[in-house]
């Protein structure tokens, strides 16, 4: 057991500041267990959300020393002893109170995404898919929709005119994850993303990824994978050749 | 639809559903699409609820692994599970309909593992005669409530084709919290509740409303259960007039994490045991072989090498000990730290890294690797895991119709976790996943209907106002602060309710949930309206107390040992008591309790049992009415 | 709240925290190295593509990387396996053919995207870190919508590697006829690497079978996927190495053809 200097972003829409606390913090404990303990011990409104407390349901998302994370598994033994701790909300998404954020950006592009569409004539309980067709969206839907990389994305984090034309890395990998899926019928979803989601906004630099506490590999198995298969669409000179040679399409196999 | 009204947000709907888990978004789907109006209000975000948590997968007898499966056997299974307290059409409906419910997920873009036939996989689990849960590695919850999260999404992106707009027929009004519901003369009205971003308050009239607000778990210190588990539906339906039934049935599940402090609770699967992992003493002693009752020493090992052979050869071997059921194990750790051999932290060892080679352990287990390594910087393939009981799940709760799920209140339905009666006195592992989808389905169904045929409904002013002062009341109380006072209730519970029961603890913990009323009545929140957790908690706190009252009250009197429930002066279980069910309702603010008779099986359900097997738990009069047919041997267990 | 029942994208205030940054660890350390080490190597290889000498081993038929194929007239007429047809300029280097097609196959993959956006353009300088602009686009509008162009540069690249597996076999020689020395083996692993990194590339990835909606009515392109797949986890180790394996076999052939050093024979 030792004590500790916490600050935490405390404020709102109006304003607000880094509020320092000093706080005991036991062996073992996470960040969320000191803010746990700042609220019930010193102030009793800090806004915080959390819900499972073992990084499942991706709701206790802040930024820990400036880095985006599941403060529900961020061990308090990263930081040095004597280490000041400094929390502050989600910076990319417009503040509630505290450590709390509006994070409807994402439930807002999400619902702008097209459905799962699958076949007219295919009766509940007569789905047949193989484990390697189904592994590569299985990896997608580990997301736990922490928002961390939709948060840590520098083309919204840093540019907020950007959020009308981007949807951002959370999308990126539904899409994916839709257009992989061994049942899915509609053919346009590498259309919508590129035109209407803002695939190309994306730089590939990988924030996304480094910060995704499911591990999901954001970029190299969503993001790029979906570039290609819109380049492959539009850019590709052997399938371009190759539909002008046999006239048909490559896209559907 | 809203209209503003002195600052409470006035909203209209066919179909109100309180919980946006996997009974509620379930229900939503199903009042949608018999074309009601359906607004969902969840606590916690949109996707996030406590189902979310779910590991193992959903039961269903869909029989693609072991093509003998069928509804009977999975029903058999479940009221076996349950000690035969279930209500056996409930249990009858979801045996029957769960493979429906699963293949329908599918539909939805659900994507389970496969077998080989492309299939979906299922695997085994305790208690399960056949390999029966649907699952998605160790990640099914997430699963379950992302597909039925984007599934009501569709729908909302189909309104918006039709009408322009997303949200007029279905919508989702997250971080929002119920705390009344209207009702007069006994048909329900509507509900009020707050937005947590702002503080405001919403009245929503409706003519159904659908309870899914899952369990109570919050009320115990050391739990599985996220801070959501408050018990708020509980304790809306007792106020609104609804009874609950089986309050006194608290699954333990005999292994969470004990260290470091932060994390003790949190849930380690029971699949550990399943793959090899068995528990110690401090002493070196696997210590289950010293606590086989007698009625399972037929079924299971008395010595290590046996056991050890089971896995291997589970025909010609009996069962280690470790795989007792949940109650059982969960007792013996408790016993075994009483008796000092427990470790410093009040735990016992679960030691796996002994026993199985490190790459077996991170392809069998793969997230309790991570979740010890994360949060416990313990290498379960080196050292054995400190482990021990924690409250996980109720099989008490509102008491409702079978095939409609309306409460005792005409309009009022509930479903999913918060609902009584299906499983009895203990829940089967993935059977909870599976009602969810099964009753929620029904839940939306029966509400949405009851809509159609119900008169207009209405909610009155003075209503409405002192629903707003009693949820305002936190700010002017001089009391204590709300988190210790929440430890102090968990405290009760925890050192008086737990696993382990005696009559005269459960007397004091009455007495000392009594002495804690006017304190949490008097309860002071600080801080203004907007995101303020310490109001919101001081809000819950009096539901947590209600619940716990219901559950000491009803364990009081149930002087028996069955499932979730154990008193230590009164062992082992009672036929008459298997006839009982304690039913609790408030009048005047008091919980009272009477007993009611559990219905009668019918003949044709009795048939599926052996005789030897029914005279395990019911009096003669009650298996003899019918010529007992086929049945395999009884084995019984529990699970997550 | 909040998450679905508001249908506007708005701008409501964030929160106002003062610090641009509040990382404390030494975050500008990658971008620095990533800085020094492409610079260190774009210098080096210009430096030797303009040097037009040393690059064959006349002896061992060592010919480095930087100039295969040799399609300049002031070739070694045995270096140069495919032809000889460009004018001999001392700008235009003699495999003027290749590189700018390897050049534009890095410069368009996926890693080194990520290396330069990131230290050169500061785009994000590293996560969480402020982008240095105060305009973004990305990769939707000219030039940089050429990126996309990744493919071709790929399918280039694929040839220029057979060509280099091509010279490194031919390799084996000595003035006595078959030989085999050390060179040999540094010729031989830098294929083996560039295979590695190539192999690895997303496009390849992608054409080998990321594109397919089944992988079970593919098994042979699911195996190549899969390969592709786990070189492709490690394409900036590649992508390095690469870099590193170019540049010394380069090196090794220029000191070896210089005589600074002699090639250390096993056979012949
Ligand atoms: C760690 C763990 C593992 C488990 N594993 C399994 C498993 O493998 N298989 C299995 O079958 N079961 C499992 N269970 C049990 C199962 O997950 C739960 O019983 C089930 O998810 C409950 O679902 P529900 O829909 O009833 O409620 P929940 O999913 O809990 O949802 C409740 C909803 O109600 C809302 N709510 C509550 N109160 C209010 C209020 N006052 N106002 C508005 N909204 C409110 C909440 O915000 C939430 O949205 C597990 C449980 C735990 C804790
Ligand atoms: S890789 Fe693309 S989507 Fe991911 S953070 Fe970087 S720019 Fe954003
Ligand atoms: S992809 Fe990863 S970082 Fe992004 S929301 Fe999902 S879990 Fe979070
Ligand atoms: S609280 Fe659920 S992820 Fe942290
Ligand atoms: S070479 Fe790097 S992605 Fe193609």
């Amino acid at each position: 057991m030792s004590t500790r200097t916490f600050r935490v972003w405390r404020g709102d829409a109006e304003g607000g500041e880094l509020v320092e606390f000093d706080v005991e913090v036991n062996e073992g404990e996470v960040v969320l267990d000191v803010i746990h303990r700042i609220q019930a011990e010193q102030a009793p409104d800090l806004a915080v959300r959390w819900n499972c407390k073992a990084g499942k349901c991706g709701s206790c998302s802040a930024e820990v020393n400036g880095m985006p994370r599941l403060t529900c598994m961020a061990r308090m033994n990263l930081f040095e002893e004597g280490e000041t701790v400094t929390v502050t909300p989600l910076r990319t998404f417009p503040i509630m109170r505290d450590l709390v954020t509006d994070v409807s950006f994402n439930y807002q592009k999400a619902r702008e995404t097209p459905s799962f569409t699958p076949p007219a004539d295919l009766a509940p309980g007569e789905y047949r898919m193989q484990q390697v067709d189904v592994e590569r969206s299985q990896e997608f839907r580990k997301c736990i929709e922490c928002f961390l990389c939709q948060n840590t994305c520098h083309v919204v984090r840093d540019h907020e005119e950007n959020k009308e034309p981007f949807a951002g890395p959370r999308v990126f990998i539904r899409v994916a994850e839709l257009d992989m899926h061994p049942l899915d019928t509609r053919t346009d979803r590498q259309d919508t993303a590129q035109d209407e989601q803002g695939l190309g906004y994306c730089n590939i630099t990988k924030c996304c990824t480094e910060v995704c506490p499911e591990n999901i590999h954001i970029t190299d198995n969503g993001i790029i994978p979906m570039k290609e298969r819109v380049a492959g669409d539009r850019y590709d000179p052997l399938v371009w050749l190759g539909r002008k040679i046999f006239r048909k399409g490559e896209r559907q196999d | 639809m809203s209209e503003t009204d002195n600052d409470v947000e006035r909203l209209t709907c066919d179909v109100l559903i309180i919980g946006a888990g996997g009974a509620g978004l379930r229900a939503a789907v199903e009042a949608r699409l018999a074309g009601r109006s359906v607004i969902v209000i969840s606590k916690s975000l949109f996707g996030k609820a406590h189902t979310v948590m779910a590991e193992g997968g959903a039961a269903a007898a869909m029989g693609n692994v072991n093509s003998r499966d069928n509804w009977q056997v999975h029903f058999r299974d479940t009221m076996r599970g349950g000690k035969f307290l279930n209500d056996y059409r409930m249990a009858e409906l979801h045996a029957k309909e769960a493979p429906d419910r699963i293949w329908e997920l599918e539909t939805y873009g659900a994507l389970f593992d496969r077998t080989p036939e492309g299939k979906i996989s299922q695997r085994n689990f305790g208690g399960h005669e056949y390999p029966r849960l649907a699952h998605v590695g160790d990640r099914t919850g997430l699963e379950l409530i992302r597909t039925l999260q984007q599934k009501l999404v569709s729908l909302q992106q189909d309104d918006a084709a039709a009408t322009g707009s997303f949200e007029d027929r279905l919508r989702v009004i997250d971080e929002a919290t119920i705390t009344d519901l209207f009702v007069s003369d006994g048909v329900v009205q509507g509900a009020f509740g707050y937005r947590r971003d702002t503080g405001s308050f919403l009245a929503i009239a409706a003519p159904s409303i659908v309870l899914a607000t899952g369990g109570i778990g919050r009320s115990f210190k050391v739990t599985s259960n996220s801070w959501e588990y408050t018990g708020d539906g509980h304790a809306l339906a007792l106020k609104a007039g609804a009874s609950l039934i089986n309050m006194e049935f608290i699954q333990f599940h005999p292994t969470g994490m004990v260290w470091p402090p932060s994390v003790r609770g949190i849930l380690v699967t029971e699949s550990v045991r399943g793959d090899g992992g068995v528990l110690t003493n401090t002493d070196g002693k696997r210590f289950m072989f010293d606590y086989i009752p007698e009625v399972f020493k037929a079924q299971y090992a008395d010595t290590p090498e046996e056991a050890d052979r089971w896995y291997t050869d589970p025909d010609h071997n009996r069962r280690p000990p470790e795989l007792l059921p949940r109650d059982e194990v969960a007792r013996a750790i408790n016993a075994e730290v009483k008796a000092g051999r427990g470790t410093e932290h009040g735990g016992v060892y679960l030691d796996i890294a002994s026993r199985r080679d490190p790459a077996y352990i991170t392809k069998q287990l793969p997230s309790m690797y991570h979740q010890f390594k994360e949060l416990a910087d313990v290498d379960i393939t080196a050292e054995p895991m400190e482990v021990g009981p924690t409250c996980h799940y109720i099989m008490g709760g509102i008491e409702v119709d079978a095939d409609t799920t309306e409460t005792g209140v005409t309009g009022l339905f509930a479903a999913g976790e918060v609902s009584g009666g299906m499983h009895g006195s203990n829940r089967l592992g993935g059977n909870s996943l599976s009602d969810l989808l099964v009753f929620g389905k029904r839940a939306g169904e029966h509400a949405a209907a009851h809509a159609e045929r119900a008169e207009t409904v209405a909610i009155d002013k003075e209503s409405i106002e002192r629903a707003a002062t009693n949820a305002l009341r936190p700010f002017t109380g001089e009391g204590e602060n709300p988190y210790e006072l929440q430890a102090a209730l968990q405290e009760v519970n925890g050192r008086l309710v737990g696993i382990i029961r005696r009559a005269s603890e459960l007397e004091e913990a009455l007495v000392e949930l009594d002495a804690l009323r006017p304190r949490i009545a008097n309860v002071a929140a600080a801080g203004g309206r907007a995101y303020n957790p310490g109001w919101h908690l001081a809000l819950d706190l009096e539901n947590m107390l209600l619940c716990s009252i219901a559950t000491a009250k009803a364990a009081l009197e149930r002087d028996e040992s069955r499932g979730g429930h154990t008193r230590e002066d009164a062992p082992g279980m009672d036929p008459q008591w298997r006839k009982t069910n304690l039913v609790e309702t408030l009048e005047d603010g008091e919980v009272r309790l009477r007993r009611k008779p559990v219905p009668a099986m019918p003949p044709e359900l009795l048939s599926l049992f052996e005789t030897t097997e029914l005279a395990k738990y019911m009096t003669p009069e009650e298996y003899r009415t019918t010529a007992a047919a086929e049945g395999p041997e009884a084995e019984q267990e529990d699970a997550e | 709240m909040s998450t679905t029942d508001d249908t506007s994208v708005s701008a409501p205030p964030r929160a106002a925290i003062e610090a641009r940054t509040l990382r404390t660890d030494n975050w500008m350390r990658v971008p620095v190295l990533t800085v020094l080490g492409l610079t260190a190597w774009v210098a080096y290889a210009t430096f030797r593509v303009f040097y037009q000498g040393n690059y064959w081993v006349a002896d061992y038929h060592y010919l480095t990387p930087f100039y295969s194929p040799c399609f300049s007239v002031g070739c070694v007429p045995e270096s140069a396996h495919f032809g000889r047809f460009l004018p001999d300029h001392p700008l235009l280097p003699y495999a003027a053919l290749s590189l700018p097609f390897l050049l534009a196959f890095r410069l368009t993959c996926y890693y080194y995207r990520k290396a330069y956006y990131r230290s050169f353009w500061l785009s994000p300088p590293a996560c969480a870190v402020p982008d240095g602009h105060a305009k973004y686009t990305g990769e939707t509008r000219l030039p940089l919508i050429g990126q996309n162009l990744h493919r071709y540069f790929f399918y280039v690249a694929l040839l220029i590697t057979l060509v280099n597996t091509y010279d490194a076999i031919l390799a084996f020689q000595s003035p006595a006829g078959f030989g085999f020395g050390l060179g040999n083996l540094v010729l031989l692993g830098n294929v083996a690497l560039l295979w590695c990194y190539t192999f690895g590339c997303h496009s390849c990835r992608h054409v080998m079978g990321g594109k397919l909606r089944h992988f079970s009515k593919h098994p042979v392109r699911y195996r190549l996927w899969t390969i592709a797949s786990v070189l492709n986890n490690r394409h900036m180790m590649w992508a390095w190495i690469t870099l590193g394996s170019l540049m010394l076999t380069d090196f090794y052939v220029m000191a070896v053809s210089a005589g600074w050093i002699s090639d250390l024979r096993f056979i012949n």
